[in-house]
């Protein structure tokens, strides 16, 4: 549980920040039909937040005030135990870079698909802990290729975590003979207005997200793999990320997105076990069997119209979100953390929106990260947020949360989903005989 | 097309100061002391003797036969040591070579082809090389197939090249890609040969500056983009079966090893997974499956011919690399009506999520393929 000890949000947070959306959805328009809200509404919700804001200290949600529960972020080199009851890289204080890859399954032999996860497990536990794959990187035999490639030699661990889940498509009937054992959470994610995905970008049996501290040690961890697994999967699409989205350590600076917001002010804490187990974590009372102590995953990678955001008024731009800019205050309030009063913001707000008491409490834990991915041919960035959520139940978590943003959040003028994923992520390795998966497949 | 992989096959010519033995075949009169004396005639290939000391030693050849002939000096493995042409009936010709101990084989081949007229020949004294029948084995055998895949291309490399320059587009169009399946089949070695390489299968981004474009690829561009055989076009069409001519020579010559066997068949796949899985090497003609096929072939039977050895040292290697090649064949089959024939699905046509299909399935058989070198030299 070390490794979960470094997460030290606020515990009230949920989707702020450009995690979700839909592009012209309907919103009030301040330039045109279509698009974000006025700018006198925008003025006018603004007032109505200051005026209001004396009263928004009696919120119903608990924080979990920073200062109570600050501890130091990890030395950054540091090992990340890979054994555990969850997953490492779920409640792990976010680290500075990612890689996150999909998987196909392209064997059809179920023996051939377990002994790869077994390997994949041998290899996270070694990865992990700083270590080369298999024999190393060099000394070997001089006419063959080296087990390891080589790129994180001399590398710290860097605080890598690698997570495994499982998509629907691995549960299909006639295919590895799981489809009794798919969880009723790992639902088939619904259409929401505005999605735009692009079938390349999305899905996969398996996917295995790499977190760490050197963008070097996530790339070759995701790479070795990817080499292991050749022959029984291949990736069906990756990202890149940096710049992570949602804090986790509010000792540190919150980060800002892509946007210039600072992102990620509420988060499910790492510290907070009551939390977790309420919003993160699969309890036994679920009755999911084998997901028990698992959580779900859903990856959506959210490009954001850069250029014209860039153009959006100021005062456009912070009542999209329903903070202010420079601090991160909520609308009407002076601090970053400062409790938000909804109330105050425009019912387009994002920060309003996406907030648990909008949502019937609905919580989710993020660890989204920024990607810049050059351009696209057009000569505008292809930037944007690819979302990562972990929650207990998807249906009573980003679904309904998402349908509620899709519709109605302003800022989908500026962005759109292009790629979607849900992803089974089962409870972690407890020790050096057990392996990725084992409860599912025994 | 690539640049000249070293570590892989090398050209004999490279490495001639490193091997034990060196060959050369000289005009002389064939009449020194203790020369073997060679009756080649069409159907035999009679040696004065079979045994004889290390060292310089004369072969004296009298081609009493009714055809023209050759006659090799072949080290284990089927390398040359070396070799006299174009002996005419009634003619005599000297070899000579130095040679160290060890066991040979004398080859006449009346009508210069095939595999010719086999005979032993022991040679003793000094320190004889170590070395394993079984490699051997293997690696004279797959020389045999390099030599033959060059032999059976020249034959439909030259209906081409008269297609070409008689300016038939359709009649060239047809022979087009089986012309190349041989070459396919043997890259790397071919390859080996540096010279070789850029003249017949360079494609026009790999051209160095001032580097007159030649080969396959300038005519696949004519054929299928042009559409139309100038003077410029009929002109290179008998420089390819030039050059091709003189790959067929030398490849009986390549230096090839098991373990340059072994990466030669994984560089087949890098082939595939770089240029043809891409669509990039036939992008004109869109005949890449052939290519493709070719090379998964080429490697597929150094596979085999190694296979003896991999499965002793490492049998589950060797049951994956089963798998894998009859997972890609089996993929592959898709693309061509039956399973004998050579006609494959124009590579314009194959889809996006196929292609990734196809790609995937190679790297399945290369990443365990770049480990069959470490099989047969543990």
């Amino acid at each position: 549980m070390s490794e979960k000890t470094q997460n030290t949000a606020a515990a009230d947070g949920n989707t702020e920040g450009a995690d979700a959306g839909v592009p012209d959805s309907g919103a009030p328009s301040s330039q045109g039909p279509g698009r974000a809200p006025s700018r006198r509404a925008l003025l006018g919700w603004g007032g109505a937040g200051l005026a209001l804001g004396a009263v928004a200290a009696g919120s119903a949600v608990a924080a979990v005030r920073s200062d109570d529960t600050r501890v130091p972020a990890a030395d950054s080199g540091a090992a990340v135990p890979f054994h555990g009851a969850h997953q490492a890289g779920i409640a792990t204080a976010v680290q500075d870079r990612l890689h996150f890859a999909a998987f196909d399954v392209t064997t059809k032999d179920r023996a051939e698909l377990v002994a790869l996860l077994k390997e994949w497990t041998r290899a996270a536990e070694r990865m992990t802990a700083g270590h080369a794959v298999g024999d190393g990187a060099y000394g070997g035999l001089p006419e063959a290729p080296p087990d390891d490639t080589g790129e994180a030699l001399g590398l710290k661990p860097s605080r890598l975590t690698l997570t495994i889940g499982f998509g629907p498509s691995l549960f299909a009937k006639g295919r590895f003979g799981l489809a009794d054992r798919r969880p009723d959470a790992l639902v088939d994610l619904p259409k929401f207005p505005g999605d735009n995905l692009d079938a390349a970008r999305s899905g996969g049996d398996l996917c295995v997200q790499a977190c760490a501290d050197d963008p070097q040690v996530a790339v070759h961890a995701i790479r070795n793999l990817a080499r292991i697994g050749m022959g029984r999967t291949a990736i069906r699409w990756s990202q890149l990320g940096f710049g992570k989205t949602s804090s986790t350590t509010p000792d540190a600076q919150t980060p800002r997105n892509m946007m210039g917001f600072k992102d990620g002010t509420r988060n499910i804490a790492g510290t907070d076990t009551a939390a977790l187990d309420e919003h993160v974590w699969v309890g036994g009372k679920d009755r999911a069997g084998w997901m028990t102590g698992g959580s779900y995953l859903v990856a959506r990678r959210i490009r954001m119209h850069i250029e014209t955001w860039d153009r959006a008024p100021l005062q456009e731009q912070e009542d999209v979100f329903g903070r202010d800019k420079g601090e991160g205050a909520p609308v009407g309030k002076a601090k970053e953390r400062d409790e938000p009063f909804l109330k105050a913001m425009l019912p387009t707000a994002h920060v309003r929106l996406a907030h648990p008491d909008t949502n019937d409490g609905a919580t989710i834990l993020r660890r989204g990260y920024s990607f810049t991915d050059g351009t696209d041919g057009l000569g505008r960035l292809d930037a944007g947020l690819f979302f990562l959520a972990y929650q207990r139940d998807t249906r009573k978590a980003f679904v309904p949360l998402q349908r509620r943003l899709a519709a109605h959040d302003a800022l989908n003028a500026y962005i759109q989903h292009v790629g979607s994923a849900h992803f089974a992520v089962p409870p972690g390795v407890r020790d050096k005989d057990d392996w990725w998966g084992r409860a599912l497949f025994t | 097309m690539r640049a000249v992989r070293f570590s892989v096959v090398t050209a004999a010519a490279t490495v001639a100061a490193l091997t034990a033995v060196t060959g050369c075949a000289e005009k002389s009169d064939g009449k020194g002391e203790g020369a073997v004396q060679v009756i080649a005639k069409d159907d035999s290939c009679e040696l004065s003797k079979t045994k004889l000391p290390a060292g310089h030693v004369e072969l004296a050849v009298q081609n009493k036969g009714s055809k023209v002939t050759e006659v090799y000096v072949l080290f284990p493995d089927d390398r040359i040591v070396a070799e006299r042409e174009n002996i005419g009936p009634g003619t005599k010709a000297t070899i000579t070579a130095e040679i160290k101990a060890g066991s040979y084989e004398i080859a006449c081949k009346p009508g210069m082809k095939g595999h010719g007229i086999r005979q032993k020949l022991e040679v003793s004294g000094g320190t004889a090389a170590k070395r394993s029948p079984e490699m051997d084995k293997a690696v004279a055998a797959y020389r045999t197939y390099v030599q033959d895949q060059a032999d059976e291309t020249l034959p439909k490399a030259k209906l081409f090249t008269d297609a070409v320059a008689a300016g038939d587009i359709e009649a060239a169009k047809k022979v087009y890609a089986d012309s190349r399946l041989g070459w396919e089949r043997t890259e790397p070695v071919a390859e080996s040969f540096g010279d070789i390489d850029p003249k017949v299968d360079v494609r026009e981004d790999g051209l160095e500056d001032g580097q007159k474009w030649t080969g396959w690829h300038r005519l696949e561009k004519a054929l299928w983009q042009d559409k139309k055989l100038g003077a410029e076009e009929k002109a290179l069409a008998p420089t390819l079966y030039k050059d091709l001519l003189d790959w067929q020579k030398r490849v009986g010559t390549a230096e090839i090893t098991p373990t340059s066997m072994a990466n030669g068949a994984k560089e087949l796949l890098d082939e595939v997974a770089t240029g043809k899985v891409t669509g990039e090497e036939e992008r004109y003609s869109h005949t890449d499956l052939i290519d493709f096929k070719g090379n998964v072939e080429g490697a597929e039977k150094s596979y085999e011919l190694l296979k003896p050895i991999a499965s002793k040292n490492d049998a589950a290697l060797a049951a994956t690399l089963d798998k894998r090649f009859a997972e890609l064949n089996k993929l592959l089959d898709k693309y061509r009506k039956d399973k004998t024939s050579y006609e494959f699905t124009s590579y314009e046509k194959v889809g996006k999520a196929d292609r990734k299909e196809l790609s995937d399935a190679v790297n399945a058989l290369a990443e365990p393929l770049s480990r069959l070198a470490a099989a047969v030299t543990k």
